[in-house]
């Protein structure tokens, strides 16, 4: 199958003000479609990798590339456009607790819409749909109108992938989606991100602690340990042995 | 018997040194300012009489005053309302910018926090007194000074509360690739409002209190009565007065608690 990268890492590095270093010689490339899964013990360095693919976190040298195009020079926004076409789901949900689920879904759109229009609530019938839409596809129509605050952790991130959802996203990232979840809500979402990577052609790429849970979702894993890349296998070559190597604690 | 071995405390907890220490150090400010700015605490004890006195004047409220105060006590709670409304709006933009969770830009920020420094330094009394001068006596030199006062303080508590929120929905709409003021719209005030609104009611409630004062000054409202009973010595007015703001304040507060749990 020959399949295009949508992302690319070339030469990626970060350092951090006090000298940590954050992310050292990334190089790999994420082919369209993909369900990517980076393990790694907490302070490896997978949520800056994730933020530096929609510059919410800023690269010190090297290149990013995202459909082709080197994302350095994006800036208001182009930047703005970059974000609007990769989704990102969080650890603790993100959501405006105290507003209304649809407003939080319709939220994920704005970028669509001029400042006026998105402050005044201007939303069109067609995105209106789409965001009950949007509800439906994660299972959670009925609670459209419900106060955010109101849902269970497993439905507030449900709600996440929803307001994602209205972006039109061609990358979902996703940063511990199911850490604060419990076992039967994180099937829950997974399954969802899953079938938005299969039915939609999503690419999807995953933080996780869980080498359990990666196996069983990935179509890839990459491992990585003090900012590098240490592990990097399609699933049908990833063995248990392996992943034990990327927790390794030196 | 298994007894677990408790580690033993430093000698400075084990004697409350700290607490102790800083109980002294404040005990011994508080004597030795009160010696070098000459107030006399003995003073307060010994003249007490002449406060029972003046007590027991106001004891007959003249309530036949109370038709005369009301239209101008209506005053003073629309001057409040209007000079807090306006203060409020002003300062909401002005918060925000002074927030350093949302403005990085230390300069601005600065600046920013200065001006409004400036403002909350000049006292209100003398606010009211350069209005009165420039509007003349009445209730527009009121509402400005109002307005003015409420803007330095509610833009200081505003930009406390923004200060204090979950920047989670913040670092979510920049992913979805909104700009600052669409960020503002829709992740920080729904988190803010209803602190607003409490600040705002409590603003109000001041500037109930403080146009009485004001009104010495000529700036309208129910102060100029306030003014006008004391210099007759006619107690049983200045009483009614009293009272009847106690009312204004009381449901402004029962209002301001009501809407807070409601918001809650």
């Amino acid at each position: 199958m020959d399949k295009t990268p949508i992302i690319s890492f070339k030469n990626v590095n970060k350092v951090y003000d006090n000298g940590t270093v954050g992310l050292k010689n990334i190089n790999f490339e994420i082919p369209q479609g993909e369900f990517l899964v980076v393990v790694g013990l907490s302070g490896a360095g997978k949520s800056t990798l994730l933020r530096t693919i929609n510059r919410m976190h800023e690269i010190t040298s090297g290149e990013i590339r995202v459909e082709g195009e080197s994302i350095k020079a994006y800036k208001g926004r182009s930047l703005r456009l970059l974000r609007r076409k990769i989704g990102m789901i969080f650890q603790n949900f993100n959501l405006v607790k105290r507003s209304s689920v649809a407003k939080n879904v319709l939220s994920g759109r704005v970028s669509y819409y001029a400042t006026w229009q998105s402050i005044l609530g201007l939303f069109s019938a067609t995105d209106k749909q789409k965001a009950v839409q949007a509800l439906q596809r994660v299972s959670l129509a009925e609670k459209l109108y419900a106060r955010a605050d109101e849902l269970s952790g497993g439905q507030q991130q449900r709600v996440a992938i929803a307001r994602t959802l209205m972006q039109d996203p061609k990358i979902i990232l996703a940063d511990e989606p199911i850490a604060s979840l419990d076992p039967l809500t994180t099937k829950t979402v997974m399954d969802i991100l899953k079938r938005l990577n299969q039915e939609d052609g999503i690419t999807v790429i995953v933080n996780l602690h869980s080498v359990a849970l990666a196996r069983e979702y990935a179509d890839r894993i990459v491992g990585l340990r003090a900012g590098e890349v240490v592990y990097d296998e399609p699933i049908a070559d990833v063995t248990e042995a392996d992943l034990n190597r990327v927790y390794q604690t030196v | 018997m298994m007894t677990t071995q408790v580690p033993r405390r430093p000698w400075l907890q084990r004697w409350h040194v700290k607490p102790i220490g800083w109980t002294l150090v404040i005990l011994i400010l508080l004597v030795a300012s009160s010696r070098m700015t000459g107030v006399d605490v003995g003073m307060f004890f010994n003249n007490l009489g002449q406060f029972t006195d003046l007590l027991v004047r106001m004891s007959q409220p003249a309530w036949d005053y109370l038709p005369v105060i009301l239209h101008p006590l209506y005053e003073t709670i629309q001057m409040a309302i209007l000079g807090t409304t306006i203060g409020a709006t002003f300062a909401v933009p002005f918060a925000v910018l002074a927030a350093s969770n949302l403005v990085h830009n230390r300069w601005l920020r600065g600046i920013i926090r200065l001006m409004l420094d400036l403002v909350r330094t000049l006292p209100d009394l003398l606010l009211a007194a350069i209005f009165v001068a420039i509007f003349g006596i009445g209730s527009t030199a009121g509402v400005v000074t109002l307005a003015i006062f409420s803007f330095g303080m509610v833009s200081k508590l505003f930009y406390e509360v923004i200060e204090t929120i979950d920047m989670g929905p913040l670092e979510a709409l920049e992913s979805v690739g909104a700009n600052k003021l669409t960020i503002i719209w829709y992740a920080v005030l729904p988190q803010i409002m209803n602190q607003f609104v409490s600040y705002f009611l409590y603003t109000l409630e001041f500037n109930v209190r403080a146009s009485t004062v004001l009104g010495y000054l000529g700036a309208g409202g129910i102060g100029v009565f306030l003014q006008r009973s004391l210099n007759e010595f006619n107690y049983s007015q200045t009483a009614v007065i009293i009272l009847a703001t106690l009312v204004v304040v009381m449901a402004i507060d029962g209002i301001s608690n009501h809407l807070r749990r409601v918001l809650l």
